[in-house]
C-alpha cells in the first residue's frame, strides 16, 4: 500500500499541485494543502480503501483544507481568489473532475522573468514533486540555499504578478522553448554527473516523467516530442555509459546493455515529431540520436543533421560534431580541416577530438599535444581519467 | 496589478543630447515619437512626469547626521533613471510587452517593472 501511495503521490502530485494553485491563486497555500490531502490519504486509504476517484479526492480534500484554513484568516482570504468561487461540496468530491491545470503551472514555474536556475527548481518542486532537500542534493547545493531560491521565486510569482496560464499564441513559441530548456537542463544535470539518488528519482527519469506530461498535454507541439524522443534515446544507453565507474564512449559502448524497448520508443516518438514536420533543434537532435543508435552509424547522414542543427544553433560546439562525423564518413583529414576553423580554443572537447584526429593521420606527437590541452581543460574527473587512458595509449614520445 | 515602469536610457540617444539625435535617422526619430505617444495613450498608462537630465541630478547621503550631498544620480550616469511611468495591466505579461514597446528599450536602454504594492 505505501509504494501504491508512493505511486499515487508521485504521479498525481504535479496534477493535484496545478488544480489548487489554479483554484487558491497561491502556491504556498496550495502546497500545504495539498501535502495535508496526500498525508490524509496515507492515513486513511489503507485502511477505508482507495476512492473510485483518487484525483477529485486529492483535490477536493485539499481545496476544503484550504477553505479552512483561509476561513480561519480572513486576511488571507481577501488576497486569495477564493472569494469568488463557491465552496467546494464533501459529498460531490467522488464525482467532481478538475480540469487539468499542469501546462499552466509549467509555464509559470517557467516564465522568463524568473532567473533559470528558480525555474528549474520550481519545476522539480511543484510539477515533479521532489522534496526541497532531494532538489538541493541534485544539484549539489545547500538545503538552506535551495529553499530560498524556491521561496523567493514563488513571492516574485505572487508579487510581479506572473499570470498562471498558457500563453497566448504570440508569446507562445518563446515560452514553450523557455518550458523545454528547463526539462532539458535537468535532463543534462542528471545525465552528465549522475548523483547518488534512489532509482527512478534521478533528475532524467524526473526529465522523461516531464517530458511524457508536455508530449501528452501538448500533442501538436513537434519540438516537444523532438525532446522527448531525443531524452529516450540518450538515456537508453545509460547502462552502457559507464563501465567500473569510467566514461565509456558511445564506439566503445556494450549495444547488448542498451536498452531496445526505450530506444524503439524514442524512435516512435520521434516519428511523430516528423510526422508533425517538426524541424527545430530538439527533432534534429533526437534524429542525430536515433542515426547514433543504429548499426552501422550512417555518418554522411549524420554529418548532414549537424550541419543542419548547426544552421539552427549557430553554435560552433554543434560545428564541431559535425567535424567528428565528416571525419567519420569522408576521413580524419577532413574533419581535421573543419575543426581546425573552429574558435573554441578553451573547449577540452574540441582539443580531444584534434587528438584523436591527429592519431588516425598518424601524427603522433602532435596528437600528445592536443590531448595534454584538452586534459589541461578538463575539470570533469571521468573525462580526465579517460584522456590520461587515451594519452597512454599513444605510447611513450 | 499597478506596475511602475522605470526607463533606463542607457546609450539610447535622446534629442536632450542633440549631437548624438541628429545621429539618429529622421524616420525613427518620428518613430520614436510616435511610440511614446502611443504609450502614453494606452488605456491604463499613467505617463509620469518629465524628469531633468541625470547631470543636473543631486544625490543625498545623511552620515552621523551629515548631510552629504553628491554631484549626479546615485547610478552610474549612463545607468541613471530618465523616466518612468505607471500601468494597470491584468499581468507582468501585460507589463512586459508594454515594456517592450518604449523605444530605449531597443535603442540601448532598459526598462524595469516593479509591481506596486497594493494594501
Amino acid at each position: 500500500m505505501v509504494a501504491i501511495l508512493e505511486r499515487v503521490f508521485r504521479d498525481r502530485w504535479g496534477y493535484v499541485l496545478a488544480a489548487l494553485v489554479g483554484f487558491l491563486g497561491d502556491f504556498d497555500l496550495a502546497e500545504e494543502a495539498a501535502q495535508e490531502a496526500f498525508a490524509i490519504a496515507a492515513e486513511r486509504w489503507p485502511r477505508d480503501g482507495a476512492p473510485a476517484n483518487p484525483d477529485g479526492w486529492l483535490v477536493t480534500t485539499a481545496r476544503n483544507r484550504a477553505i479552512d484554513r483561509i476561513r480561519r484568516d480572513r486576511t488571507l482570504a481577501a488576497k486569495t481568489r477564493l472569494l469568488e468561487v463557491p465552496e467546494a461540496a464533501e459529498d460531490t468530491m467522488e464525482t467532481t473532475s478538475f480540469p487539468d491545470e499542469r501546462l499552466e503551472l509549467v509555464f509559470t514555474c517557467c516564465h522568463p522573468a524568473l532567473a533559470t536556475d528558480a525555474q528549474v527548481a520550481l519545476t522539480l518542486r511543484t510539477l515533479g514533486g521532489l522534496t526541497t532537500g532531494e532538489i538541493a542534493r541534485a544539484f549539489l547545493v545547500g538545503e538552506a540555499t535551495m529553499a530560498q531560491r524556491l521561496v523567493r521565486a514563488k513571492r516574485k510569482i505572487r508579487a510581479a504578478g506572473i499570470p498562471f496560464r498558457v500563453p497566448p499564441d504570440h508569446l507562445l513559441p518563446d515560452r514553450l522553448a523557455a518550458v523545454l530548456a528547463v526539462v532539458y537542463l535537468i535532463f543534462n544535470a542528471g545525465y552528465s554527473s549522475p548523483a547518488p539518488v534512489p532509482p527512478g528519482r534521478e533528475l532524467t527519469a524526473e526529465a522523461l516523467r516531464l517530458g511524457r506530461a508536455l508530449a501528452e498535454l501538448m500533442p501538436d507541439e513537434p519540438e516537444v516530442h523532438g525532446l522527448l524522443a531525443m531524452m529516450l534515446l540518450h538515456d537508453a544507453r545509460r547502462a552502457a555509459r559507464f563501465r567500473d565507474g569510467e566514461l565509456v564512449l558511445l564506439a566503445d559502448q556494450d549495444r547488448g546493455l542498451w536498452d531496445a524497448a526505450q530506444i524503439a520508443e524514442g524512435r516512435g516518438v520521434l516519428d511523430r515529431a516528423l510526422a508533425l514536420r517538426g524541424r527545430g533543434a530538439y527533432v534534429v537532435q533526437a534524429a542525430i540520436a536515433a542515426l547514433h543508435a543504429g548499426e552501422p552509424r550512417d555518418w554522411p547522414q549524420i554529418a548532414a543533421l549537424y550541419g543542419e542543427l548547426a544552421r539552427l544553433t549557430d553554435s560552433p560546439v554543434v560545428e564541431l560534431s559535425r567535424a567528428v562525423a565528416v571525419a567519420e564518413a569522408d576521413g580524419p583529414a577532413a574533419g581535421l580541416a573543419l575543426v581546425d576553423r573552429l574558435a573554441l580554443e578553451d573547449y577540452h572537447y574540441l582539443h580531444a577530438a584534434r587528438g584523436e584526429l591527429l592519431r588516425r593521420l598518424g601524427r603522433a606527437a602532435e596528437a600528445r599535444e592536443a590531448l595534454g590541452r584538452a586534459l589541461a581543460l578538463a575539470h570533469d574527473d571521468a573525462e580526465r581519467r579517460l584522456l590520461e587512458r587515451r594519452l597512454a595509449e599513444l605510447g611513450p614520445r | 496589478m499597478k506596475y511602475m515602469l522605470l526607463i533606463h536610457q542607457g546609450s539610447t540617444p535622446t534629442p536632450r543630447d542633440p549631437d548624438a539625435w541628429a545621429r539618429v535617422p529622421e524616420d525613427e526619430q518620428k518613430a520614436v515619437f510616435a511610440d511614446y505617444q502611443a504609450i502614453n495613450e494606452t488605456p491604463g498608462v499613467t505617463s509620469g512626469l518629465q524628469m531633468g537630465e541625470p547631470e543636473t541630478a543631486t544625490t543625498v547621503r545623511v552620515q552621523d547626521g551629515r548631510t552629504l550631498t553628491t554631484d549626479g544620480p546615485f547610478a552610474e550616469l549612463k545607468e541613471a533613471l530618465g523616466g518612468y511611468l505607471f500601468y494597470e495591466a491584468d499581468d507582468l505579461d501585460a507589463a512586459i510587452a508594454l515594456a517592450a514597446r518604449i523605444p530605449a528599450a531597443r535603442m540601448g536602454g532598459a526598462i524595469e517593472v516593479r509591481p506596486i504594492v497594493e494594501w
